[in-house]
């Protein structure tokens, strides 16, 4: 994967495989503490103690066309390459929490890439069954979209039109340049 | 923290109620794109990009663009499914934004099957 916006488009993917209707990405940037933070969770189906154990084997999958599983072992070793941290939590029934952290400034730490377009891709695709809720914290500033929230506001037109995306994109790289992750 | 709102959201609601049609259930054409990730590796979210603004400015409303997980077929994505209503799903492998363009121009605008793209034209589904 070329960038972490791709990194989190795909483990969003195994949330939606797993049945979740609500899924959160949450990104902090922390330049002070030299830190950045990924997190994906979802209220989807979960797994077991014996699962979760097993999920970073790339030879572990749950697929039935093929027999690597690779998403989470590729997003797991671009943390460990820039001196990060990986970690799953997953609850049976309950839902699942992958987090990444990396060191902001390491020469191996991914960009963030295109966040915009893996939002926009989201919720073209699943965004009329599934809530996305997308924050955002670079140091003290941040912002927050709500699929549910939106929704609302769309009072009956569907997200997924082609003209509410075009607002949508425009609005999320503005609200990017506001807190100062696109310049 | 600054909550999304978008003013704008207003006047397309108008708007879209005015010119379409909408999607309730009149959709024409389906594109399943693959991502799983293989498919994100070799592109597949900029496909699904392409095909939105295509589809935005072409102003197509009964098109309907989906996602699915893994097709098995690594070495061939970036891959879509096009399924025209009555009509069996055409599997399009190895694509471009340029190909996904045409894909829509010349298949679901104008009915015709692109054979180079494609990869087999049958039983296939999208899951
Ligand atoms: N959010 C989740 N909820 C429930 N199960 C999950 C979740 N994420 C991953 N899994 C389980 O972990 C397995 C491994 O995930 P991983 O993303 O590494 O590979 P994959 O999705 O199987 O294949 P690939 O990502 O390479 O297309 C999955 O097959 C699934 O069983
Ligand atoms: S994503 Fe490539 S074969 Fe499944
Ligand atoms: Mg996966």
């Amino acid at each position: 994967m070329q960038d972490l916006s791709l990194h989190i488009l795909d483990i969003v993917e195994n949330s939606i495989d797993a049945g979740a209707k609500k899924i959160e990405i949450i990104i902090k940037e922390n330049i002070k503490q030299n830190m950045l933070v990924l997190k994906i969770k979802d209220n989807g189906k979960g797994m077991d103690k014996n699962t979760v154990a097993k999920v970073l084997d790339p030879f572990y999958t749950t697929k039935k066309t093929r027999r690597v599983g690779l998403g989470l072992s590729m997003l797991a070793q671009a943390a460990k390459e820039a001196e990060g941290d990986f970690n799953i939590k997953s609850k049976k029934g309950k839902g699942t929490t992958v987090t990444a952290k990396f060191v902001y400034d390491h020469i191996d730490r991914k960009p963030i890439g295109n966040m915009a377009e893996t939002i926009i891709v989201l919720i073209a695709s699943k965004g009329m069954n599934v809530d996305f809720i997308y924050k955002h914290h670079k140091n003290s500033k941040s912002f927050v979209l709500d699929t549910k929230i939106l929704k609302k506001e769309l009072n009956g037109v569907p997200i997924n039109n082609a003209e509410v995306l075009n607002i949508l994109r425009e609005n999320i790289i503005k609200e990017l340049k506001r807190i100062e992750v696109l310049t | 923290m600054k909550k999304l709102k978008i003013g704008d959201l207003e006047k397309i609601r108008e708007k879209v109620r005015r010119t379409a049609n909408l999607r309730q259930g009149k959709a024409r054409a389906k594109i399943t794109v693959h991502m799983g990730t293989c498919g994100i590796a070799a592109g597949a979210r900029e496909i699904l990009s392409a095909l939105l603004k295509e589809i935005e400015k072409k102003k197509l409303n009964d098109v309907i663009v989906t996602t699915s997980g893994c097709a098995g077929l690594c070495s061939r994505e970036p891959m879509a499914t096009v399924e025209i209503t009555g009509r069996p799903p055409v599997k399009y492998v190895d694509l471009t934004t340029e190909k996904i363009k045409k894909v829509l121009n010349v298949h679901i605008i104008k009915g015709n099957i692109i054979n180079d793209y494609a990869l087999a034209i049958g039983s296939e589904r999208t899951h």
